[in-house]
């Protein structure tokens, strides 16, 4: 069932992004960054860690996601080691992902070539 | 028997065109919604997998490490580009998305060296997302913890 979900809230939340851009023209990748933050915002409302519990990746794999995690990081540290958590926790909870970014983009960009 | 009249058939086609062509937003949004929920549901695939073997938050970073592995995978073949030519935000926003914005530039720079090409314009689009990700994110947790309690 939460495979049926993941598609559905998946789905949506890109569709949702790509009418702001088609409706504002504005650049994907400005689109990318305020989706980050949106989801920043949504998860200290204490709305997005809902989402997540219900739509699993369909939630957690949008950029709204990673914004939900810098800030469950954040706030996770900040309960054990105070306002220093602060600068400690956003990273470490996403640190999988942008490690990954930078061993696979990398190792990508050298393998490849671009088409055309 | 009667095939279907061409006047019923015009008439369709007439209706249909009415909703495709002066509206590509609609179709846009369409192919937003199914790949990026094509996306997630792969992701979601590989979560359930995951779970069945570790603990909650490692599955959930792992599953992002394999998202992450496959959008740069794919972009280096050259197939996420023409999966994002059609779907749009369908295809940027997943973490996928995130991967293949760190390939696209890395690859289209490599000509000018692998420390001012590659490394530096890995982070062309990623870089700014994790700045304002992680302002936006300090932001929102001071709010948090000493504002709002």
């Amino acid at each position: 069932m939460t495979l049926l979900y993941a598609f559905l809230v998946g789905g949506a939340l890109c569709a949702l992004a790509q009418i702001v851009v088609d409706a504002t023209k504005t650049n994907p990748a400005f689109v990318m960054v305020s989706a980050v933050s949106i989801g920043a915002v949504l998860s200290g409302l204490g709305l997005y860690g809902p989402l997540v519990d219900f739509a699993g990746a369909g939630a957690a794999t949008p950029l709204f996601g990673f914004g939900h995690s810098l800030v469950t990081g954040m706030l996770e540290d900040a309960g054990r080691l105070g306002w220093f958590g602060l600068f400690t926790g956003g990273l470490r909870a996403t640190a999988s992902g942008l490690m990954a970014a930078i061993i696979f983009g990398y190792l990508m960009a050298v393998l490849f070539n671009p088409k055309g | 028997m009667t095939r279907p009249g061409t006047r019923e058939r015009d008439e369709y086609n007439r209706l249909a065109q009415s909703f495709h062509t002066p509206r590509p937003i609609l179709r846009n949004t369409l192919m937003a919604f199914l790949v990026g929920g094509a996306i997630c549901t792969v992701a979601q695939v590989i979560l359930d997998y995951l779970l069945t073997k570790m603990p909650k938050t490692q599955a959930a970073a792992m599953t992002s490490t394999a998202m992450v592995f496959l959008g740069a995978f794919l972009t280096g073949l050259g197939v996420y580009d023409e999966i994002g030519r059609f779907a749009g935000m369908g295809a940027a926003l997943p973490i996928t998305g995130f991967a293949n914005s760190v390939v696209s530039p890395a690859m289209e720079y490599k000509r000018e060296g692998f420390v001012l090409g590659v490394a530096a314009r890995m982070f062309q689009v990623a870089g700014p997302v994790i700045v304002y990700g992680s302002l936006s994110a300090l932001l929102v947790s001071i709010l948090r913890l000493y504002v709002f309690k």
